[in-house]
């Protein structure tokens, strides 16, 4: 079957044309695929080059090791302990269910915990390290070192933690740190990387958090080298991060234990200011809580308990609690009237026992009167007329700005939470905010630290330190940071005439060492260490025509929470003023009998550095003080473990 | 001219043939061989096991299965064209009931010493029962409808059984290799722009049927389409394997990052890099410089096999050989398409230099054809 010639030959030119054709095409599209290629290897290679780095390489944060703090005499109050934990790497563990039960069979395990630490096993590359068990204690991790050929995929790993020896003395103060919240990371603008570390902790009040940037440090970074599955092939290199600081605070830790002890059981506060630089040797607030608490992470019926206390053991009283000054605000209203010239040191004012003041009575706390009386004597027997009188004459605005001068109504600056500041109201601050013009009897109320006079402990204690020096000291808690001493609070002298200051001073000290003083009971007897001070009572409630006309009811017959703030203020020694301190003791009835003594107290120890010797009491109180000393010794709390042996 | 009026004498006999053979071809594939043996002994991590020993002795019994092959006469191939088409239909069935799923996808029969790929056996028996079919077919009788409709049968019955195992890539590869074939064998364009056309109504319908119940493709298929058009949609998903072999293809730059240097196939970023991403691996290692040479190698080829076809008066052998290099060139070129990211990822191994055993093989027949169609070509004047 032979076929035509031409057709063969015909079919044969058509199919070399057609394969020369379809080469044509073949050699165009290997043309395209050569420039494609060369598009992106030579034009695009840069950018791709540094996507091929990104998926390379992983920067891994070496988390820094928060600062210690330290107390002016180089006791811990923060300390970074070894924190033990038990990791598991699954690949390397085998048969995971037997080595978990060989585990457990040694250490006490947590069933909780290792569901939670299945389930993330189950989530993540088998390469990754788990925890299985934190806070384990040094026994079962030299347990599990021991037999660790028996459990493969499991190893001890130490990490650190915070823990506060002093617990529940500078709770207030230092505050405590946690892990990083969501809510945390919302409250900062640009979170360093660092934070988002699991388990990574931050302060969270206090000092750790106002000192956070300081105390943190900067985190190194390590590069190393990633395959797709996230596992480290190898280290590249590694930027060593910086240490956070250590803190030297001004406090005094054996001191700020005794405050803590002394104010017991008490809703209470006090305050010592050195009035030499400022320095706050003590600053506590009864009831107080274990911070430790919080760094483990507190459960929900301790956390409620602490919230349900009527005493607000979280809330930090001495610079956060602002109480009417009462009694204690005499001084700025005599020496705003001192300073006016309008009132002479020996002027004197009569006091029937109240005051009529625009037609409505302004009551002296004694009802009959303190008759014909002078500056020296109404501060010494706490009169409230002569300071209605005076005020009256001086006006709002002048007391106001006395007030603060010394320290009242101004926000000091310190590394603490919810620092108040307090008021000292005058005539625009109404207008400002209640939209009502000053009345003659907010004078009144005010002139002996009432109404709408508020300030706190610390603002107290500031007032009394300037008063005693007559420079404007300003309180500091942080002594030093890693070692650089910061700038003491010696302040300034005030601008006010030295000689009423003195008159001042002289009427502070007949108050606790005159026998008619409010204070005389809490007298101290060594020369050298005389006190000066000033009670006070504040009311909580107001007393109406009608009760005051039955007669008042005594404090002790109240519910507590209606019942008078006490209060006291001083300085020691009355020579040479070393030290002031403040002690508020909410609900505490009165001044005289409630806060006077433990302000004394405190300030002897102060004073004498630890326990005083009993000639500094007064004779008649000698057997019941050392009672109490003693007392005291047996009830000493003992102090927050600090050997990481706390496995909660 | 067909076999029959060879000048069978002129033809070389015995090993005589070997010295006959085109070995300027056989040392190009040999070059491409050796491309892939480095990479896989790259992407291993500088080692010879698991990939690269296992592919050269492959290759060596797949250059003994070429040079039998070659040894045997064309006309031979010619005659078994039908019986070698039916064998690939039979085991492309018998795939559907013995294969083996790998990868959601039954492809593949285990024969004890290598597992076979009917789908791949089908790419070349196709194209000698066209060729044959076309020797055959009188030239006048080429366009007749009827006759077209023959080959077209013969296309997509396999083409059929494949997409059902279902490897979208393969079928559209024999779908191409037969259409052009059918186009060198001569037949009318028209034809040609009515099944354009069609195709673009196809997409169109494929497209328009997404979601509905007569939808026409797998979900799969649908998400590796929409991967394609927008890789970054997806980024560590589906797109993933396109974004990361960009990502090392680009890399390269001009000369490469070197030898066992690149830093995405040897921490694993890349997919498959020992076998439909090998060439990502070539060109991140040796850059620009190394992929342009592989396509080099892969276009002289090309160029090889056109010329043997275009020398050869014997319309069998023109049509087979130029048959080989079309799928040969449909392989690379969807290939290195997928890995730049021109088109999207169906599964189409590099040729020569992926890893696996039946590709090669089937390759290497395929190379035996075109080196048996060189040396038994017809010789006139003697």
């Amino acid at each position: 079957m032979k076929r035509p010639p031409r057709d063969v030959e015909g079919a044969h030119r058509k199919l070399s044309r057609r394969a020369l054709l379809l080469g044509g095409m073949q050699a165009a599209f290997i043309g395209g695929l050569a420039m494609r290629m060369r598009y992106m290897q030579v034009d695009q290679a840069d950018q791709f080059r540094l996507l091929a780095e990104e998926n390379r390489v992983n920067i891994r944060l070496i988390p820094p090791t928060r600062g210690e703090v330290f107390d002016r005499n180089g006791a811990i109050l923060g300390q970074n302990i070894p924190l033990y934990r038990i990791i598991i790497v699954r690949e390397d563990a085998g048969d995971l269910d037997k080595v978990i039960g060989d585990l457990s069979k040694l250490v006490a395990l947590d069933p909780e915990d290792v569901e939670r630490a299945r389930t993330e096993m189950r989530r993540s590359p088998p390469f990754l390290p788990i925890t299985l068990a934190e806070r384990v204690t040094w026994d079962d991790i030299s347990k599990v070192a021991v037999n660790a050929p028996a459990l493969p995929g499991i190893t001890p790993e130490v990490g650190l933690t915070r823990v506060y020896p002093q617990g529940p003395d500078f709770a207030h103060v230092l505050g405590y740190v946690g892990p990083v919240s969501d809510y945390d990371l919302s409250q900062i603008d640009d979170p360093e990387p660092v934070l988002r570390i699991p388990r990574f902790q931050i302060g969270k009040v206090g000092v750790e958090a106002k000192r956070e940037r300081q105390l943190r440090g900067k985190a190194g970074a390590k590069r190393v080298e990633v395959n797709a599955t996230g596992r480290v092939m190898r280290e590249l290199d590694r930027r060593e991060g910086q240490q956070g600081a250590d803190l030297q605070l001004s406090v005094d830790a054996t001191l700020q234990e005794y405050v803590q002890a002394r104010l017991g059981n008490e809703s209470a506060s006090a305050v010592v200011i050195d009035c030499e630089t400022g320095d706050l040797r003590a600053i506590s607030s009864a009831p107080s809580f274990d911070p430790n608490l919080f760094v483990r992470g507190i459960s929900v019926a301790d956390y409620r308990s602490l919230t349900e206390d009527p005493y607000r053991p979280l809330a930090n009283k001495s610079v956060q609690g602002t109480y009417p000054p009462g009694s204690t605000f005499k001084m700025i209203t005599a020496l705003a009237a001192l300073e006016s010239g309008i009132v002479g040191p020996d002027d004197t004012v009569y006091c029937p026992g109240y005051l009529e003041v625009s037609s409505r009575r302004f009551h002296c706390w004694k009802r009959g009167g303190h008759g014909r009386i002078d500056l020296l004597n109404s501060l010494k027997r706490s009169c409230d007329v002569y300071y209605y009188d005076v005020a009256l004459k001086v006006g709002i605005d002048r007391i106001s700005a006395m007030a603060q001068k010394f320290g009242l109504g101004v926000r000091h600056d310190l590394p603490m939470s919810a620092v108040a500041s307090g008021l000292a109201p005058n005539r625009d601050w109404k207008s400002r905010v209640h939209g009502q013009d000053w009345l003659v009897g907010d004078t009144a109320n005010a002139s002996i630290g009432q109404g709408f006079m508020l300030a706190s402990p610390l603002q107290l204690a500031v007032m009394t330190a300037r008063l005693a020096t007559g420079r404007s000291v300003t309180p500091r808690l942080v002594k030093s940071i890693d070692g650089v001493e910061q700038a003491t609070g010696a302040g300034e002298t005030i601008d006010v005439n030295e000689n009423n200051l003195r008159k001042l001073r002289r009427a502070m000290f007949s108050v606790s060492n005159d026998r008619r003083g409010t204070a005389y009971g809490s007298r101290i007897i060594d020369d050298a260490f005389r006190l000066a001070g000033k009670t006070g009572t504040s009311q909580v409630r107001n007393i109406t025509a009608a009760e005051r006309a039955a007669g008042v009811i005594r404090n002790a017959d109240l519910p507590w929470e209606r019942r008078d703030h006490a209060l006291f203020v001083c300085f020691a020694p009355y020579d040479d003023p070393k030290y002031a301190v403040s002690v508020v003791v909410e609900h505490g009835g009165g001044g005289s009998k409630a806060a006077a003594p433990v302000a004394r107290d405190i300030m002897l120890q102060a004073l004498f550095g630890g326990t005083p010797p009993i000639e500094a009491y007064p004779r008649k109180d000698r057997g019941r003080i050392e009672a109490q000393q003693e007392r005291m010794k047996r009830e000493r709390r003992p102090r927050a473990r600090t050997d990481g042996k706390d496995r909660a | 001219m067909s076999y029959l009026e060879y000048t069978v004498k002129s033809t070389p006999t015995g090993l005589r043939k070997v010295f006959y053979m085109n070995w300027a071809l056989t040392v190009l594939l040999m070059s491409v061989a050796g491309v892939g043996f480095l990479m896989l002994y790259s992407v291993a991590g500088g080692s010879f096991t698991p990939w690269a020993e296992p592919q050269m002795k492959r290759f060596a019994l797949g250059l003994a299965v070429m040079m039998f092959v070659a040894m045997v006469p064309i006309w031979f191939w010619r005659n078994m064209a039908v019986v070698a088409y039916l064998i690939s239909i039979i085991l492309l069935i018998s795939v559907e009931f013995f294969g083996t799923v790998g990868m959601g996808a039954q492809r593949w029969i285990d024969i004890g010493f290598m597992r076979l790929q009917p789908s791949e056996l089908m790419k070349i028996t196709l194209v000698m029962l066209l060729a044959a079919y076309y020797d055959w077919l009188p030239g006048n009788k080429t366009s007749r409808p009827f006759w077209v409709l023959i080959p077209v049968i013969m296309i997509l019955f396999p083409t059929f059984l494949v997409l059902r195992q279902p490897d979208l890539g393969t079928s559209i590869l024999l779908m191409a290799a037969g259409g052009g074939l059918m186009f060198l064998a001569g037949v009318h364009w028209a034809y040609f722009a009515a099944v354009i056309a069609a195709g673009v109504g196809l997409v169109t319908a494929v497209f328009q049927s997404r979601g509905t119940e007569w939808q026409l493709l797998k979900n799969y298929q649908y998400r590796r389409i929409d991967t394609f058009l927008d890789p970054s949609s997806d980024p560590l998903g589906a797109g993933y394997h396109i974004t990361q072999s960009k990502i090392a293809l680009g890399s390269g730059g001009w000369t490469g990052r070197g030898f066992m240097q690149g830093t995405q196939s040897r921490l694993n970023f890349l997919p498959e890099k020992h076998t439909d991403f090998i060439f990502t691996t070539l060109a991140e290692e040796f850059g620009f410089v190394g992929g342009f040479s592989l396509l080099g190698l892969y276009s002289l080829i090309i160029l090889f096999c056109i010329t043997t076809a275009l020398a050869t008066k014997d319309r069998f052998s023109s049509l087979v050989t130029l048959g080989i290099s079309i799928n040969f060139f449909l392989f690379f070129a969807v290939n290195m398409s997928m890995v730049m990211g021109l088109a999207p990822v169906v599964g189409v191994p590099l040729p020569m230099v992926s890893y696996g055993g039946s590709a090669m093989l089937v390759l290497m027949v395929a190379f035996g054809l075109v080196q048996s169609a060189h040396i038994h070509r017809p010789r006139l004047g003697s």
